[in-house]
């Protein structure tokens, strides 16, 4: 691939003419001139392939989420052509057009936030549906009751190693906490609402739990940090949990890795005490990030439009519902986690809606190092991953923010931090923002870069940075980002102007964790395996035959 | 002698998996922990009524050919029809259900699963209002009220009020097993003083138990967990509860509105509700706000009584509304042991969970126009792949007619009316016996169907079988194309 503008930020490379080598599936010094495939890029934008950090593209919920919403689908449905299968969209897509749709945006790796553990095998299944990325997936482990239950009693060591079987027999990649303790209590029909209340039934606090599994992280040596969706999540105020939260975890910072990564961060960045007095708290989050190391964030940004809510937590969907009175769906999952799903739509009008949306950009921009933050909209709570493009532009130019400012609830607008803020985002910022970065995060040696010996995930993107200034024809860069040039995944071009052109499967990645003497099944632990849950403990785990294209990532850990 | 642990049930949607095998010369010869269906499916599967070899119809009578053969003759057909209907998949693997939709998306029909017979209109009211459910397990832990609607889990799901409800150990909440043990035996004590009384006074005398009683039962204010049944007659279910509710006919929406009604605090101004006197509705309503936790599984006796999605919609309202007073959920009781999974496979592929038509090339639902038996009642398709179903049996007379009509493909373990009426009838080996695969619970708990003895000679899983047609069409497809 030659003469294309690269902006590859993991190998410090700002907008330099680089010629790129792929051979089998993989970037290489060089190649043999006349025997390779040439592509000329002159005058278009490289990147490596994008990294999503936090998109809810399967599994139960998702999936319920698709079954409850068929006017999501109506309007919004693709073909069956000769190389691509037929598909609906539109806030939540089937299996086939999410991995499509990614891929003519030049993402080619996406994280999927949450799994039940005890469904685990659901999410693998739609995650072999999804072709043209890779993908992994991570566990939800933060009101799992052999957690709270070795947490009471003190038994880190213990825990670990059980957290550490759990990734490995649900194939996943991080553990993903959800409003700690909250889940638990909503197993009643209760929820906590700081940090240091009392889950019922249970000696231990939220504050534990958090501390407890980042320390289990550590022990592991896990790539990516603790993945945490803080308590008070959608609450008016809750900047303070969010800010108490990384305060608490300050003291893990020992090393230059992170110890939490604070997902959809405009969800937990609101000021206030109800909801006529919201504010944005976006500014004492990004002081705190800047002068901090060990916190990453995503921003959770939200996209005007009608889109389909859902996350893990149970009690804040329920409040959801009571303040929409939209359908509700709630799945509560024994001694382990819950869901909740509720149709949402932002509003441009809304005074709420329209200050959240500004929160989000707000810490994007606020946040002086582009390595701490990532943009996400934690599809599709925020709204649908297809509105990246709209993102980008609002990051790299200030008129575009300006044209949906003018737009907006006026309220809203006079609050907003915004009109104060200069900041436009480079191309190269972008790319750790919505790659180099989130790979970093995540500890995926091989992507979000266009090094040697990384796999070959490239996106090139029809818009010359030379000639164009961004900030001013950033409808040109919306374009150019909405339908990639060119994408490339593991050495072949799938996807050309925006037309897929092949259909080919993408690799689950999971953690192949290693703890020093291989863990033991003992008569105790099936037990207590038919005491807690309803299946038998040879059919809970996740068998290779779940996974298409596995692709183990061996870690030792440290117990 | 081998045994084989931890087997998932193939029959009911409690798919137990808890079920251990002892196998003896490659045959099941013991079934341990399993109710009586799911002891007749591993040690009946063999019998008589199994298929064994491929058969095309030829001349009116069906006869034996090669495998390659009806593979053959099924793919034409499909690539011929304009619209085919590919029917059945709720008692068959993930698996297989993903390639069946394949197979539809290629050949443009309508596919559809036995929800639509079923538990369709239970889906339609979830897209109308949404639900609050959890897994069994969580019904197990914390559920102290248990109310089975419009279904008798005793006789059709036999292990779940043992294995998910009243009946098992949980962390929150205890068994009540002995509670109803001393029940039953008390019961039979009272039947023996009845007829003693009976033989000393030599006629009639007056029951200990009337039929309808005046006073709520006071096993509803016992300690512990509670188990209402509500039913149009006393079922099995019925006996094991602590309170049954005989609902009139076809009556079930007015009897859950009220409900609802006395939920949020608001006054009847009636003396009985689909014969239920009131003052036991406002004891059950009281005993419905008052739970920690309470759980609602409901049957066909409510999807396919009169109102049909109409009392889904009032239930899962009902429901929905006790969840701003206490903890409720409420989960339909699926039949067929994958039929949870059918819904699933099809939801991720296509977005819909079954009636999912193909034909304009991408995936449209629209129950009433694109499911089974609408299509067929119209007399719009042309042919037809039954997998996993007996639908000449169940269906409507008239959809069934225009089913055979046309060209029938069928893919079956087993000799059903269907199948005697195909035009191609390709046996294939058992999903959860003699070959693995995956299946979803009631819940949506996914869990692996094993293979615990070799399938007969010959015979191959519904998933090679499809897959192989899928690639005969495609083949014929692609001829056709360079022809043109």
């Amino acid at each position: 691939m030659s003469n294309g503008v690269v902006f590859d930020p993991l190998n410090g490379i700002d907008g330099e003419k680089v010629d790129i080598a792929v051979k089998d599936g993989k970037i290489v010094k060089s190649v043999s001139e006349h025997r390779a495939k040439k592509i000329d890029v002159a005058g278009m934008i490289v990147m490596p392939g994008g990294v999503d950090i936090h998109s809810h593209i399967a599994g139960s919920e998702v999936n319920t989420g698709r079954l409850l919403r068929p006017e999501d689908h109506f309007k919004d449905s693709e073909c069956k052509t000769s190389v691509t299968r037929s598909g609906v969209g539109y806030s939540i897509p089937s299996t086939f057009t999410t991995g499509y749709r990614y891929a003519r945006m030049g993402y080619t790796t996406v994280m999927n936030p949450s799994m039940p553990p005890l469904e685990a095998k659901h999410t693998h299944e739609e995650l072999n549906d999804i072709p043209l990325i890779d993908k992994a997936t991570y566990p939800l482990l933060g009101d799992w009751w052999f957690v709270l239950e070795y947490l009471s009693q003190g038994n880190i060591e213990e825990l670990a190693r059980h957290v550490a079987w759990m990734i490995n027999s649900t194939k996943g990649y991080a553990i993903k906490i959800v409003n700690p303790g909250g889940l638990e209590s909503w197993g009643f029909g209760h929820n906590v609402t700081s940090l240091d209340d009392q889950i019922p039934h249970f000696c231990i606090t939220p504050r534990e739990i958090i501390l407890g599994l980042c320390r289990v992280n550590k022990l592991l040596n896990l790539p990516h940090s603790v993945h945490l969706h803080t308590n008070n999540l959608g609450k008016p105020g809750n900047y303070k949990t969010a800010l108490e939260t990384m305060k608490y975890v300050e003291e893990l910072a020992n090393d230059e890795k992170p110890a939490v990564h604070i997902t959809h961060c405009q969800f937990s960045a609101f000021t206030g005490d109800d909801w006529r007095t919201l504010g944005s708290g976006a500014e004492e989050i990004a002081k705190y990030l800047n002068g901090h190391s060990h916190v990453t964030i995503d921003m959770g940004q939200v996209i005007f439009t009608d889109t389909t809510t859902m996350t893990a937590d149970g009690p804040f969907q329920f409040g959801l519902y009571e303040l929409t009175g939209n359908k509700w769906v709630n799945h509560d999952v024994e001694t382990e986690t819950s869901a909740g799903i509720v149709p949402f739509r932002y509003r441009k009008k809304s005074f709420a809606h329209a200050t959240q949306w500004s929160i989000g950009l707000e810490l994007a921009l606020l946040v002086k190092d582009s390595w701490k933050i990532y943009m996400t909209t934690d599809h599709p709570n925020g709204g649908p991953f297809t509105a990246y493009p709209k993102i980008i532009a609002w990051l790299i130019s200030k008129k575009a923010r300006k044209a949906t400012l003018k737009k907006i609830n006026p309220k809203a607008r006079s609050r907003s931090l915004l009109p104060s803020i200069d900041r436009e985002l480079s191309f190269y910022e972008l790319a750790i923002m919505t790659r180099a970065g989130q790979a970093k995060a995540l500890g995926l040696k091989h992507k979000g870069h266009l090094g040697v010996g990384a796999d070959a995930d490239i996106a090139v993107y029809n818009v010359n940075p030379h000639k164009t200034d961004p900030s001013k024809e950033y409808k040109k860069v919306r374009k150019a980002f909405k339908r990639a040039a060119y994408t490339i995944k593991g050495g072949k071009v799938v996807v050309k102007n925006g037309e897929v052109l092949k259909h080919v499967e993408g690799a689950t990645m999971w953690l192949d964790v290693k703890i020093s003497e291989p863990f033991k099944v003992t008569a105790d632990m099936k037990r207590r395996f038919r005491e807690y849950w309803t299946v038998e403990y040879e059919n809970y785990p996740v068998t290779d035959r779940y996974l298409e294209i596995s692709q183990p990532i061996p870690v030792k850990a440290e117990v | 002698m081998p045994h084989i642990e931890a087997v998932t049930c193939p029959v009911c949607g409690c798919l137990c998996d808890d079920i251990r095998l002892r196998i003896e010369a490659g045959k099941i010869v013991e079934v341990k922990n399993g109710c009586a269906m799911c002891e007749s499916k591993f040690l009946g599967y063999c019998g008589e009524h199994r298929l064994s070899k491929p058969l095309i119809r030829k001349n009116g009578e069906l006869v034996e050919v090669s495998l390659n053969e009806a593979v053959k003759k099924a793919a034409e057909i499909l690539a011929e029809a304009n619209y085919p209907l590919l029917y059945g998949w709720s008692s068959t693997s993930c698996e297989a259900i993903r390639i069946g939709l394949e197979l539809a998306e290629e050949v443009g029909g309508v596919i559809d699963n036995t929800s639509t017979v079923c538990h369709g209109p239970s889906v339609l009211s979830i897209q109308d209002i949404g639900i609050p459910s959890c897994t069994l397990g969580q019904v197990r832990h914390r559920a102290d009220l248990v109310i089975y609607w419009g279904c008798d889990p005793w006789s059709a799901h036999p292990r779940h009020i043992e294995r998910y409800t009243s009946f098992s150990d949980g962390r929150f909440e205890k068994s009540e097993w002995k509670g109803y043990l001393s029940k039953t035996k008390a019961l039979i004590v009272k039947k023996k003083i009845e007829k003693a009384l009976k033989r000393v006074f030599a006629r009639e005398t007056p029951s200990l138990s009337p039929h309808v009683r005046r006073e709520p039962p006071p096993t509803l204010f016992k300690e512990g967990r509670k188990m209402i049944v509500v039913d149009v007659r006393r079922t099995r279910s019925a006996e094991t509860a602590d309170y049954f509710i005989q609902v009139e006919p076809n009556r079930d929406y007015e009897l859950l509105e009220a409900l609802r009604l006395l939920v949020r605090d608001e006054e009847l101004e009636v003396e009985e509700v689909a014969g239920v006197p009131v003052a036991y509705l406002e004891e059950v309503a009281d005993l419905m706000i008052r739970c920690n936790f309470g759980a609602l599984f409901f049957g066909l006796g409510l999807t396919m009584s009169r109102g049909k999605m109409r009392n889904i919609d009032a239930a899962l309202s009902l429901i929905r509304d006790l969840n701003t007073r206490t903890k409720f959920t409420i989960m339909p009781m699926r039949g067929h042991f994958n039929v949870s999974g059918s819904d699933t496979v099809f939801t991720w592929q296509t977005g819909y969970p079954y009636a999912v038509d193909f034909s304009l090339c991408y995936p449209r639902y629209n129950p009433g126009e694109t499911s089974a038996v609408d299509v067929l009642l119209r007399g719009e398709t042309d042919a037809s792949l039954i997998v996993a179903s007996d639908p000449v049996s169940n269906f409507p007379r008239k959809a069934a007619e225009h089913l055979v009509k046309n060209p029938l493909i069928v893919i079956d373990p087993h000799v059903n009316a269907t199948a005697q009426m195909g035009d191609v009838v390709i046996p294939s080996a058992l999903v959860g016996v003699e070959v693995e695969g995956t299946a979803y619970r009631m819940d949506h708990v996914p869990l692996p169907l094993k293979k615990v003895v070799e399938p007969p000679e010959g015979l191959i899983s519904d998933e090679e079988i499809l897959r192989k047609i899928l690639s005969e069409v495609r083949k014929i497809k692609a001829g056709k194309m360079e022809e043109s």
